[in-house]
């Protein structure tokens, strides 16, 4: 089955013409993501070099090609206004690629578009790898399989993801849920979702420092996902305190969020964590062996 | 980014939150001559980012020109010194010269960003004028907390609420909620990741008024405001977010670390996993850098020479997995990097994979460097040659 996107999934782009939107969409008509079309304010009847369909507005689009799941390419001062345009359309799964989105805008945006499925900002995009990829994620290195992962970071889910793919550990879909404080789609809100999905045999939870979503996510393992193959990688443990790395997601303040809390809170749940990302694909295979 | 006191309190007043008059003073002679001006008795208190300017001696009282004059002067003779929470001290430039009240009571009040609830969290303690922390620990029960719904936004209840529960003394329950409208419409209007009033003092005259300001804005919202360009360039950064705005990199992009493994990578999240393998491979980093998406040939040079130059690296460990960032390019980027810079040449370990790949590899090939297949093989090459 795998969580949230599959081949039926029907994608438009919003920033579509711009120079990341447009890069983007080609790769991901490469991978086979079933891209209808995109909205570029001002550009609307004009074709794209990908020979896709662009619109003024996003009603325009969803009417034109009965798209369904939004991908946003806009620049930071546009990402709310796009997603409350998505909302008013009537869409109801919006992945946000970009980077710099102010906190407050996402405050008003999650607060008010209930039933809403956004994933990011901030984030890298999601893949159900063989059928749709929507993001910004290398599609070469994932591969069909079981194991559904969850990641804060972009980067650091493709080196994951490329040593489960080599030690032959396919995936059902990777989601990047983001590295910024208010983001729309939490660890929990995937976990629930990998729970009910027939394809997910296995989970890789890579967290890093900061915030408490990995504290969180451990307490939904240890009640709903008991018996179900999980290995937890917490990035940034010689990260010292107090001290901001990179995006927003990466600092630690107060007792919560130091990578100590997080990796007590799943051994807690009795998830093992890795010491290295390179340790994982063994770990979870011999998780996965153990489970009849 | 984080305020000053007088910075918070110009929010303060645009938003309605009642403040002690004030005059904001770059010189001793600015205070003696506002004194001049407005006699009375003020308060001189050194505008710093850092917190305990009282124990320091930050904070002087003056009824005169001269005593004015004389007690800047003292305040602004010496930097902050280093504390538990800024080993480096911070100098003073600044002073804010302020009524003295007479206080009755103090409280805390705050607002900030609850990543949990995904909501705006105000927070309140009849304990004020310490370090919330300490109140935390000893006094936890006296904290409440409002988690706003966007949607319907701040309404009154809520300020009434929170005094009752916080057990807020009766004479801050009737200004109490229009403090906190306040609060709360800075929140939004200027962006601010926290509003923080603490000590929100009662006078013995009963008026309920914000002695400090505590505000940080969030640096993605600055764009909205074009008058706050002006505050960030005010504002100190230390020596690596200097170094950092330099290279042009974001400020959070780099920090320097004793060790000597230098390391870059594309992404926060690769950056640390980058400095947690080679500590792994048994190495000592020397710094993080998380270089971003779109690695050209000046970014890499400005990244290469950053490290090289200000840090103790003996060899550079440059761990890239494409997803936006384009192999071949981050490949260009490195090679013409190298080409061009002035700085010393330090082994260069390097480690490409992910988009475009192929071309990447290819190309430093060509330039004669071998990149390697892992994280974990390219961190133990670098801790070795480290060596």
């Amino acid at each position: 089955m795998s969580i949230f996107l599959d081949k039926n999934s029907k994608v438009f782009v919003q920033g579509i013409t711009g120079a990341e939107g447009s890069y983007h969409t080609g790769r991901m008509l490469a991978y086979g993501t079933n891209v209808v079309g995109g909205v570029t304010p001002g550009k609307g009847g004009q074709t794209t070099e990908h020979g896709l369909p662009v619109f003024n507005t996003v009603e325009a689009c969803v009417d034109a090609t009965g798209a369904t799941l939004q991908c946003i390419f806009v620049p930071p001062a546009g990402a709310a206004d796009a997603l409350f345009e998505a909302y008013e359309a009537g869409i109801r799964f919006s992945v946000c690629i970009t980077e710099g989105v102010p906190v407050h805008d996402m405050l008003r945006v999650v607060g008010t578009t209930p039933g809403m499925r956004i994933i990011g900002p901030n984030c890298p995009g999601l893949i159900s790898p063989g059928k749709s990829s929507v993001g910004i994620m290398p599609g070469h290195v994932f591969k069909e399989g079981n194991v559904g992962l969850i990641s804060r970071s972009g980067t650091l889910t493709y080196e994951v993801v490329d040593g489960l793919t080599r030690a032959g550990l396919g995936q059902s879909t990777c989601v990047g849920i983001g590295g910024d404080p208010i983001i729309g789609t939490t660890f929990v809100d995937c976990l629930r979702e990998f729970k009910n999905d027939s394809q997910t045999r296995a989970i890789v939870i890579c967290g890093e420092i900061g915030g408490s979503d990995e504290e969180d996510a451990a307490a939904f393992v240890k009640e709903h996902l008991a018996g179900m193959p999980i290995v937890a990688f917490v990035g940034g443990r010689n990260a010292p305190p107090g001290k901001s790395l990179g995006h927003a997601g990466a600092i630690i303040s107060g007792g919560f969020g130091t990578p100590e809390s997080k990796i007590a809170a799943f051994q807690a749940a009795g998830v093992p964590v890795a010491d290295r990302p390179s340790q994982i694909p063994a770990m979870l295979a011999e998780r996965m062996a153990s489970v009849v | 980014m984080n305020l000053m006191e007088y910075q918070g309190k110009e929010l303060f007043r645009r938003s309605g939150i009642p403040v002690p008059r004030s005059q904001h003073c770059t010189t001793p002679d600015d205070v003696a001559a506002f004194i001049g001006k407005h006699p009375g008795k003020w308060v001189i208190k050194a505008q710093v980012l850092m917190g305990g300017r009282g124990k320091a001696g930050k904070i002087k009282f003056a009824s005169t020109p001269d005593e004015g004059r004389k007690a800047a002067a003292e305040i602004m003779a010496t930097p902050m010194p280093p504390n538990r929470q800024n080993p480096d001290g911070e100098p003073i430039h600044s002073v804010l010269v302020e009524e003295t009240l007479d206080v009755a009571l103090e409280s805390y009040c705050a607002i900030s960003v609850d990543r949990t609830t995904k909501k705006p969290a105000i927070i309140v303690t009849r304990y004020g004028g310490m370090d919330v922390e300490e109140v935390h620990e000893q006094h936890p029960e006296s904290f409440h907390t409002f988690y706003v719904d966007t949607a319907i936004g701040y309404s009154p209840f809520i300020g009434r609420e929170l005094a009752f529960k916080a057990d807020l003394d009766p004479g801050f329950r009737k200004p109490f909620p229009a403090v906190v409208a306040g609060m709360y419409d800075l929140f939004f209007t200027y962006g601010a990741t926290l509003v923080e009033i603490n000590p929100l003092i009662l006078t013995k005259d009963g008026r309920v008024i914000a002695a400090d300001a505590k505000v940080t804005l969030d640096d993605d919202a600055v764009f909205r405001h074009p008058e706050f360009k002006e505050w960030q360039k005010s504002l100190p950064l230390d020596a690596d977010e200097t170094l950092a705005a330099q290279a042009g990199l974001g400020i959070r992009n780099f920090r320097t670390f004793p060790g000597n493994v230098g390391t870059m990578a594309n992404g926060a999240g690769l950056a640390m996993a980058t400095m947690d393998a080679v500590k792994n491979a048994g190495g000592e980093i020397a710094n993080f850098l998380d270089v971003g998406g779109g690695a050209n040939a000046e970014r890499v040079r400005n990244c290469y020479e950053l490290v090289v130059n200000h840090t103790g690296a003996k060899v550079f460990f440059i761990n890239i997995f494409g997803g936006i960032t384009r192999g071949d390019e981050v490949a260009k980027g490195i090679v013409e990097a190298l080409k061009t810079t002035k700085a010393r040449k330090i082994p260069l370990v390097i480690r490409l994979t992910g988009t475009n790949e192929a071309e990447g590899r290819r190309i430093l090939k060509e330039a004669g460097m071998t990149p390697v297949e892992t994280m974990d093989e390219g961190a133990a090459r670098a801790v070795e040659l480290a060596r």
